[in-house]
């Protein structure tokens, strides 16, 4: 079990025109665990995010997204919906994308889009209400209302999302990615605007996940309770390029981390450390 | 709850007045110097080919002063009604009619509808123009699934509509094939023709997606004036055959149906038959519509409209969901023309100009983008209130705009402010239209 | 060869007026992101405008033609800039801040009002005009077809030109042009930053509009005629090319409406004049397959 990468990103790069994004980064994700990615602002999380999730397409490098059942997909191959629908990588956004105009419910209901299709016939066994899509309707909204449950938004099940206050959409988002049944959930900084008590919850809530549902979990954040709190394996990128990787514990000591968040460089922030500790 | 606005003091009202007037004098400058030569200069190509003039002083002085008037109108209307926003505080008696009254409408429309055949039997004025106003609400509620709920700006839906009447006129006229079978396939041509339309403008956003389907719809009202030899060309395709019930034509002879029934016949048979048959139509279309919303990919078309890039990363196929919304609404603008022809019994590229297109968009973006009794109510103001004015034509287009303008102004997001929810789990709440997105096309 | 080199001057000349009008599509859209569906209106105001100067000219008894042309050209872009500050006053103003499709309506509702306005304030039928500028140069003459380049078509191109250069001008050196790219990039930003964004954006209608009109009157005296419902048809092709240039880009813009001049003049020179239209219209749908943002166009990367 362990040791074993559901996610191998190898000397990945992304370039736009004369701007290298993402320079040469190489790291893994285990399976079951809940991996970091975290680095200062504009070091190019968001774009591996992208890189991985589809919405770019890489300049170079691979990705390797290995199932359970042993199927390997190159995500670099992939694009667009088809990393969610056929290699299980769930992702939730920077800023907040729900539905807005549709209640919480229905942005549940929206991310079991595949299966229902399927079970639909294409719309039309749906068209002529068939008792399979009938149950497996209803599977469908059992599934949202056990989430639901989950995050404590029961009782606003049929409020707009748009509607609902900030750290409940956060969460709504989460349990929307997680309606996809997804393998990996990469997580945008899903800490972001939350207060204190919130962000207790929410790494409650990504533990659960963790623990319930074999989900490994990617996420960049730049709370650092909650990465430290809950993360196996942290990953730090400063200018695209990866400095420092390890268990939360050597990041936090790791006097070239510690530079790259200060802007200072490595030596002040090791003589910073001396002096202080 | 906050307390209205309280109402303009005696004091507050003396400047007010030299405000107004100041208002309507720069008003009615302004309109001077448009209308001096537009309407004070009357042109002409006159009896031996060349430009002759006379002047309309008189006219200019009316159209001025109308200005002058109307302006000081409006501002007083303006300060009787309150500023934007003011809380009008609504009894709970009349609150609690009204909702029962709001849920009330549907119902009492339909079976009024169902009616009318029975109440305005003699009166084939009526009857026509229930059967005008029923076109375009099953127009309205194809362009619907597309623009209000997939989102995506369609400026040229007439096309479908054309290729649907062409499609019926042909078949029907060539080879003889009847309204019932033709029906079906003037649907599937029409959604050929929105898949062929949707490939090309997948990656087009917003306003670039509705300059190119203006330009679709454009470019099959030019090629069916030009193909003369399919199409006839400007004359048209005439002698459409109307349809039969099923195989038993509405006539006077002994094969008719009045005949088979054993009444006497007449001419308002066939326009009640229309009637009804248009009245189905509609009712498919809602019934379909209806249904699908509750379907992923109903469910899928308004996520679409929601936000894009979040279904992407939900693994929905943003490409077929797109085609399959443009496919699905010209379908039911292509029924919607076979019905057009065969109750015409002549159709001609006149009719189906980008005027119609923007007509039936209005309808759909004033009766609240997604809502099926909005589209019908809107539809039912929009070509009743144009048939009033059917004595004056070119007043008529006028008219129109303005009220177009009109209605955007004083309500942009349509007649029915709401959005409802296609599942839930304790009840429905209305979602309000602030929250539901436009689309980005 | 000297048939194709007069259909090139031609389309020249015919793309040099789309793409006046596509300027006004191109400065509006680029400053309140809308699609102005009157503006083909305003043309159409524009050169019935200055035809209905000429005649008053002309009748009170002037002769010489440059001054005629002179008074016409600020005569028709005064007051067609006032119908464009009226039309935005009325209909756009109020729904700046509106969603998406209300200011469209609004502008296709304003559209109706404008051709309908001019239909029943003129009469619906054609209003022709003589010649008012005549004489040209022979450029050459091969085979029996002479190309010749006549005094309109110089006029159109170099007023084209010169207004051309005025405008680039005016957006890239003064504060006027200087607002209104703070207004394209963040309307917010500029306002708090002093800047007058209902004037700007005011200001931006207006010009558009004298542009527009200087495309009426050169279409006047290009074509010798006016009537109320050229507005739509050119107007399309206007947007056409300015959205083939990519919108929100002038110089795209006239790009895109000399491409859309010569598309139109050599496809009906060459193939059929029926199907001009539709050639246009296709280039258009084509361009934009392949380059979703025009050729100019700046490609809008979404932040996700």
């Amino acid at each position: 079990m362990s040791g074993d990468s559901i996610l191998s990103v190898d000397r990945l790069s992304m370039r736009f025109g004369g701007i290298i994004a993402v320079n040469d980064l190489t790291f893994s994700a285990e399976r079951c665990k809940i991996t970091a990615l975290i680095g200062p602002n504009g070091a190019g999380k968001t774009t591996v995010f992208n890189c991985i999730t589809g919405f770019y397409k890489p300049t170079s490098g691979t990705m390797r997204l290995a199932h359970d059942a042993g199927a390997q997909i190159q995500l670099e191959r992939l694009n667009d919906f088809r990393i969610s629908k056929l290699a299980k990588v769930a992702r939730t956004f920077q800023n907040i994308r729900l539905f807005p105009g549709m209640t919480a419910l229905e942005n549940l209901m929206v991310a079991q889009h595949n299966a229902l299709m399927r079970a639909s016939g294409l719309t039309f066994l749906g068209l002529i209400g068939a008792p399979s899509w009938r149950s497996a309707e209803k599977r469908a909204i059992d599934l949202a209302r056990l989430w639901l449950d989950r995050i404590g938004l029961i009782d606003r099940a049929d409020d707009a999302a748009g509607n609902l206050p900030y750290g409940d959409q956060r969460r709504l988002e989460i349990a929307r990615a997680m309606c996809t049944e997804p393998a990996l959930l990469c997580l945008d900084e899903p800490a972001a605007g939350l207060n204190a008590r919130e962000s207790a919850g929410l790494s409650e809530l990504l533990l659960s996940i963790r623990a319930d549902h074999g989900a490994s979990i990617l996420l960049i954040e730049h709370d650092m309770s909650v990465v430290m709190e809950i993360s196996d394996h942290v990953v730090v990128m400063d200018y695209g390029v990866k400095i420092a990787e390890g268990t939360p514990q050597d990041i936090r000591d790791d006097p070239k981390v510690i530079a790259a968040y200060l802007g200072a460089d490595e030596e002040e922030a090791i003589a910073v450390m001396e002096s202080g500790t | 709850m906050t307390a209205p606005a309280p109402g303009p003091t005696p004091l507050s009202r003396a400047p007010g007045i030299a405000f107004i007037f100041k208002k309507a004098l720069i008003s009615a400058l302004v309109a001077l110097v448009l209308f001096s030569l537009m309407i004070g200069i009357r042109t002409e190509a006159g009896p031996t080919g060349q430009l002759i003039y006379w002047t309309r002083f008189g006219d200019l002085a009316a159209m001025v002063a109308t200005v002058f008037g109307g302006s000081i109108a409006v501002e007083l209307l303006r300060q009787w009604w309150g500023p934007v926003g003011t809380v009008r505080i609504v009894p709970p008696a009349v609150q609690s009619t009204l909702a029962v009254a709001r849920r009330a409408i549907a119902p009492v429309l339909l079976i009024f509808t169902f009616l009318v055949p029975v109440i305005f039997y003699d009166q084939r004025y009526i009857l026509d123009l229930g059967i005008l106003v029923l076109t375009y609400v099953m127009l309205g509620w194809g362009l619907n699934v597309v623009v209000g709920l997939a989102g995506l700006l369609d400026l040229g839906y007439v096309a479908f509509y054309a290729v649907g009447a062409y499609s019926y006129a042909l078949l029907a006229t060539n080879f003889g094939l009847s309204f019932w079978v033709c029906l079906p396939l003037a649907g599937i041509l029409a959604a050929l023709w929105g898949v062929m339309l949707g490939f090309p403008v997948l990656r087009l956003r917003g306003d670039y997606l509705a300059i190119v389907t203006l330009a679709f719809g454009e470019i099959i009202r030019l090629v069916i004036i030009n193909w003369q030899s399919l199409t006839g060309g400007p004359n048209g395709v005439s002698g459409i055959p109307r349809p039969t019930l099923f195989g038993i034509p509405l006539t006077p002879g002994d094969d008719g149906l009045a005949a088979r029934l054993g009444i006497e016949f007449s001419p308002t048979h066939r326009i009640v038959f229309l009637f009804y048959l248009i009245l189905a139509l509609a009712l498919l279309t809602n019934w379909v519509t209806i249904r699908l919303r509750r379907l992923p990919i109903g469910r899928a078309w308004e996520a679409l409209r929601e936000d894009e890039v979040a279904c992407r990363a939900l693994g929905i196929n943003i490409t077929t969901t797109k085609l399959t919304a443009f496919a699905t609404g010209a379908m039911f603008g292509g029924f919607a023309g076979a019905f057009f022809a065969t109750r015409q019994g002549f159709i001609s590229p006149e009719s189906f100009t980008f005027q119609e297109s923007a007509l039936v968009l209005a309808i759909v973006v004033l009766g609240g983008m997604g809502s099926q009794l909005g589209v019908a109510l809107a539809a039912l103001t929009m070509i009743g209130g144009f048939e009033l004015f059917r004595g004056l034509d070119q007043y008529r287009m006028l008219v129109f705009g303005v009220a177009m303008v009109v209605l955007m102004i004083w309500r942009p997001r349509g007649l029915i402010g709401h959005r409802a929810p296609t599942v839930f789990l304790r009840h429905s709440h209305a979602i309000s239209s602030d929250l539901v997105k436009e689309g980005h096309g | 060869m000297d048939y194709f080199a007069q259909q090139l001057i031609n389309g020249i000349v015919l793309g040099s007026i789309y793409g006046l009008i596509a300027i006004g599509y191109t400065m509006v859209y680029g400053i309140v992101g809308m699609i102005n569906f009157a503006h083909g209106d305003i043309f159409m105001i524009g050169g019935f405008i200055a035809l209905i100067s000429f005649l008053i000219l002309v009748s009170i008894g002037l002769t010489m033609v440059p001054v005629i042309l002179l008074i016409v050209l600020l005569v028709s872009m005064a007051i067609t800039a006032l119908y464009g500050w009226t039309v935005e006053r009325i209909a756009y103003r109020p729904l700046r801040h509106s969603f998406r499709l209300a200011p469209m309506l609004s502008a296709i509702g304003m559209s109706f009002v404008l051709s309908n306005y001019s239909q029943i304030a003129q009469g619906a039928r054609v209003k022709p005009v003589p010649p008012i500028i005549t004489g040209g140069y022979t450029l050459y003459e091969a085979d029996g077809f002479v190309v010749r380049l006549s005094n309109v078509q110089i006029i159109v191109v170099v007023t084209t030109i010169v207004l051309l250069a005025i405008f680039t001008w005016l957006v890239a050196r003064t504060r006027l042009g200087r607002d209104m790219r703070a207004c394209e990039q963040d309307q917010t930003m500029a306002a708090l930053l002093g800047v007058d964004v209902d004037r700007t954006i005011s200001m931006t209608f207006v010009i558009g509009a004298a542009l527009a009109a200087v495309a009426g009157m050169m279409y006047l005296l290009y074509y010798g005629l006016v009537d109320f419902f050229m507005g739509f048809v050119a107007g399309i092709k206007a947007f056409t090319a300015a959205v083939l240039g990519g919108i929100g880009s002038l110089p795209g813009a006239m790009l895109g409406g000399l491409a859309i001049g010569l598309i139109e003049t050599m496809w009906s020179a060459y193939f059929s004049v029926e199907y001009k239209d539709v050639a246009a219209f296709s280039i258009l749908i084509i361009v934009l397959i392949f380059m979703p943002t025009g050729l100019l166009g700046r490609p809008e990367v979404e932040k996700v």
